[in-house]
């Protein structure tokens, strides 16, 4: 039951809408699994993406981002929903 | 009531606390460094708070972050330093903060000296600091309305989200003169747009601050409009002897003092003359100065400046009435004979 | 289960409702900014501490001018290098409140210097968050005081020149010389390890707040791409090559561990024993009944004059007073301006059964010359019909008027032989009420301990009012 086990992998979510592609999270992420998207979101940049598969829960990208909403990080475990 | 002999200066500090006063953040300078003494030494003695700032410009700045709060707050100067606080007059008055302040105007430009002068009228009365702000200016006349006007201040500052300015000079404020402390008042009204440092501050914002031009031009639509009713319902002024007076003679501060005798001294001699003396300096008591023109002969406006107020009677007069000035500068008082004096030559003309 | 999930921060408000452009998601900073991981660390610190009801954030002027659209706290916006100012303002309202002034170099370096430096030394129990980006952001990328030497800006077009623009000011160094401030740490917002040393910085400055042990200033080296005109990739390399050679990181003054938790004592208004506090008089002392003099001493518009050290403030003083008691309108005033000069003292003072007028005396009715020059100077101001009272031990040349009443006495002998100089004045005092009959000797004598703070002097300068009174009498027999 996922609820008991929570994240077996952890994950990263780049909300591209509140991202600026500025691209200090995929400089900075330790396991290079973060990429500049090719097309442009709303605000005109090139949002950061998430490979998929990969990526620790270490926090790196989280709090080299600037935006406060752009990223979020779950770590193995995690119980509950998606942020918002 | 019992009365108190007293200076100006410290019948202010003993009024705030009256009506609910508790911080004074200063910076002394002559003729006001009074106020400041007082309040560091009765403050905290009433759970209030005193600090002398760094400088005039600190000081306003300390207010404006009080103000923000549900509490009453004050500070004190003379002209010099009254010139520095102006940028933080503006914040303030830009963010609708309540708050006093004390002006006990000295000679100028620049340091002058430590003589009385009414020299602040302009940049108190018409601004002074930036945009298109105003504040209630009282010229108090006597050390009873020290007191009595700053607890009035401490209200209109309230009631009206906007700071409140007490323009007195140096005679007045170091003057001593007996006064009756009325009863402190055992609250005041909460101010429901404050920080209270709770859970419903995350709705408050003070600022002055407002990039948008519609929602500025908003925002200064909104203060006009309350400028209006401050001038509807706050105008105040004293009259002496002018019921059947020929001649009127305007003044305020120690001004209208001098202007009394001068008036006490003719109406011995049987000559109809009378004063006017504008309490609150802004709003200025125009339309009674206009219907006061339409039966006096002439006016005759003293000033210890080069001529602040006297512009605020012409554009009330517009030109219906003669209106004389006299005035003394650099720390000068005119005595009674030579006010005195001038009446003659008017009277003569 | 937050402690697994690394997302926006509570403290932030879900929709930025303030900012005026369309978009309410994303803040106004411009890509890869410092400002806003430096909130980022700040909002998370509140949400941890529990803190965010009763935190007041102090927005600046600069690119961080908006910090009130992104912070769901209290929110004060301040003038150009006034946070902390206006944070004293507010924390010394809300002393149980949390205070965050956070400021560019610009704001607390320039123009804020003495506000910093004045707040730091009080030790203000506020968190300073200084975010020095080496640039004026906001305006455009002028120069900052901490501007490295040689950098170009818009204002260093050719590079800080120290010959003209001085060096980089470091300010944790600055500050850390103080004796008030508790924590004082220089932190960078470049890679992992050292942002994880900012989010520490961050919170142990907060935290030292909420145990009010005092002022925590961290100065926050960050990025400004826009400013610096590169890449936000290119930027953290920047600073990392150069700024940390001109500010190196560290701790520069940590009293943290030293100072007790405090509990904040929170401001109560109360008006307990406010009139005793205030020193009022009560309200059961009433003023006496007087007779009233002969027509030619009444409503006396006296000048007192004489040198700095014969106490004529004091004895215009006690003529007000007791006029008071005694039922009159009076004023004093002291000489002030113009007359105020080399070592003179002298007064004004008003006893009316009017409402006075003019409280500056020209031509008074009652002179008091208690040394030669201040006869000089005023006996030709007296009114005629007017009185001179003046000290024949200490003026030679006595008055030459004749349309006025003269009274020469030498108080100062009579002082001497009490044993103290300096009650000349109280003879003096007897001698005008003994002669103008204007207040009986009780309402004098009830005037004086409302003036002499020392009471054991009280009999003294009753026996010398009585002298005085004495001496006219003597002279009138
Ligand atoms: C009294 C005053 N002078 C000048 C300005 C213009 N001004 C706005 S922001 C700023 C500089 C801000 O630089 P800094 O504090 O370093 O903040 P940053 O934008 O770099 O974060 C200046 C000079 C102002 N708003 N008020
Ligand atoms: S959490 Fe760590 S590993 Fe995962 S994307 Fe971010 S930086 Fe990379
Ligand atoms: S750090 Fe944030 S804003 Fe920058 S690219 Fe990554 S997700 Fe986007
Ligand atoms: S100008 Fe510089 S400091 Fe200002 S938001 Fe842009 S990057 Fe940040
Ligand atoms: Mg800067």
């Amino acid at each position: 039951m996922l609820e008991a086990v929570g994240l077996v992998q952890a994950k990263v979510v780049v909300r591209e809408d509140e991202c600026k592609g500025c691209g200090l999270c995929i400089a900075a992420c330790p396991e290079n699994v973060l990429f500049e998207q090719k097309h442009l979101n709303r605000l005109g940049y090139h949002p950061a993406g998430y490979t998929g598969s990969g990526c620790t829960g270490c926090g790196t990208c989280f709090y080299q981002c600037p935006e406060p909403g752009a990223i979020a990080v779950y770590k193995k475990g995690y119980v509950g929903e998606e942020v918002a | 009531m019992a009365k108190q002999l007293i200076k100006g200066n410290e019948a202010i500090v003993k009024g705030a606390i009256l009506a609910g006063c508790r911080f004074f953040f200063g910076y002394p300078i002559t003729p006001a460094s009074e106020v400041a003494e007082a309040a560091a030494y009765y403050m905290p003695q009433v759970g209030g708070t005193f600090i002398q700032a760094e400088s005039e410009v600190a000081s306003i700045n300390m207010v404006y972050g009080a103000a923000a709060g549900n509490v009453r707050v004050m500070t004190a100067s003379s002209s010099p330093g009254i010139s520095l606080k102006l940028e933080g007059l503006s914040y303030c008055a830009g963010a609708e903060l309540p708050l006093v302040l004390v002006d006990i105007m000295r000679a100028g430009p620049g340091l002058g000296n430590i003589a009385p002068e009414q020299s602040d009228y302009n940049q108190i009365v018409k601004g002074g600091g930036h945009g298109n702000y105003k504040v209630i200016a009282l010229g108090p006349n006597c050390a009873q309305e020290m007191c009595d006007l700053t607890m009035l201040a401490f209200d209109l500052a309230d009631k009206y989200r906007n700071p409140v300015v007490i323009l007195a000079d140096g005679f007045i404020g170091q003057m001593e003169e007996p006064v009756e402390f009325p009863e402190a008042y055992a609250s005041f009204p909460d101010k429901p747009w404050a920080l209270h440092a709770n859970a419903d501050d995350e709705h408050r914002l003070i600022t002055s601050i407002q990039l948008e031009p519609e929602m500025l031009e908003q925002h200064n639509i909104h203060l006009q409009e309350k400028y209006r009713i401050i001038s509807e319902n706050e105008v105040r002024y004293e009259d002496y002897m002018v019921d059947d007076a020929e001649l009127v003679l305007i003044g305020y501060g120690v001004v209208s003092r001098i202007l009394q005798t001068v008036v006490d001294d003719l109406r011995a001699e049987g000559k109809k003359v009378g004063m006017l003396r504008p309490v609150s300096l802004w709003p200025f008591p125009s339309a009674h100065i206009a219907e006061l023109g339409d039966r006096v002969k002439n006016f005759l406006v003293v000033e210890l400046s080069n001529g602040q107020m006297v512009d605020d009677v012409r554009l009330a007069l517009m030109g219906k009435t003669p209106v004389h000035f006299y005035n003394r500068m650099g720390g000068m008082v005119p005595s009674p004979e030579e006010i005195y004096a001038q009446v003659k030559t008017i009277w003569e003309a | 289960m937050a402690e697994k999930r690394l997302s926006k921060a509570d403290s932030f408000y879900k929709v930025y409702e303030r900012t005026p452009s369309a978009i309410k998601d994303v803040t106004h900073y411009c890509p890869g900014c410092g400002h806003g991981v430096l909130s980022k660390l700040i909002a998370e610190a509140i949400d941890d501490f529990g803190i965010r009801e009763r935190t007041i954030f102090m927005s600046p002027v600069g690119c961080s001018v908006f910090g009130y659209y992104y912070f769901r706290t209290g929110n004060i916006q301040c003038a150009h290098g006034r946070a902390p100012a206006a944070a004293t303002g507010i924390k010394r309202a809300y002393p149980e409140s949390i205070v965050i002034s956070y400021q560019g170099d610009g704001d607390l370096a320039a123009i804020g210097g003495n506000e910093i430096i004045q707040a730091a030394n009080r030790g203000e129990n506020i968190t300073v968050f200084f975010v020095n980006n080496a640039i004026y952001g906001m305006t455009g990328g002028q120069l900052a005081p901490t501007t490295l030497i040689g950098q170009k800006t818009t204002t260093s077009p050719f590079g800080r020149n120290p010959a003209n623009e001085g060096y980089p000011i470091r300010v944790s160094e600055m500050i850390a010389t103080l004796e008030a401030p508790v924590y004082v740490e220089r932190v960078m917002l470049g890679d992992a390890k050292n942002t994880n040393k900012v989010r520490r910085a961050v919170r142990k400055g907060l935290s030292n707040q909420i145990d009010n042990k005092g002022f925590s200033l961290i100065e926050v080296l960050s990025v400004c791409p826009s400013g610096w005109k590169m890449t936000p990739v290119q930027a953290k390399q920047w600073m990392n090559d150069f700024m940390l050679k001109q500010f190196p990181l560290g701790v520069y003054r940590d009293r943290s561990e030293e100072i007790p938790v405090r509990e904040s004592q929170r401001h109560v208004f109360s008006v307990d024993g406010i009139r005793d506090k205030l020193e009022l008089p009560k309200s059961g002392e009433q003023t006496m009944q007087v007779e009233k003099p002969a027509a030619e001493f009444m409503n006396p518009r006296l000048k007192l004059a004489g040198f700095g050290g014969q106490g004529i403030l004091m004895l215009g003083l006690m003529l007000a007073e007791a006029g008071m008691r005694a039922g009159y309108h009076v004023s004093w005033i002291p000489s002030y301006g113009p007359e105020m000069r080399g070592g003179t003292a002298n007064c004004h003072v008003n006893l009316s059964e009017r409402r006075i007028g003019s409280p500056v005396v020209s031509k008074p009715t009652v002179l008091v010359a208690l040394n030669q020059p201040s006869l000089d100077k005023f006996e030709s101001e007296v009114a005629p019909g007017g009185l001179i009272i003046y000290d024949t031990a200490l003026v030679p040349n006595p008055p030459k008027r004749k349309d006025v009443k003269v009274l020469g006495l030498p108080a100062t002998t009579i002082a001497d032989e009490l044993g103290n100089t300096r009650i000349a004045n109280m003879v003096v005092l007897g001698a005008y009420v003994g002669y103008s009959r204007i207040l009986p000797k009780e309402v004098v004598f009830s005037a004086l301990p409302a003036l002499i703070k020392r009471k054991n002097l009280l009999p003294l300068n009753e026996l010398a009012v009585e002298k005085g009174m004495e001496f006219v009498t003597r002279m009138g027999s």
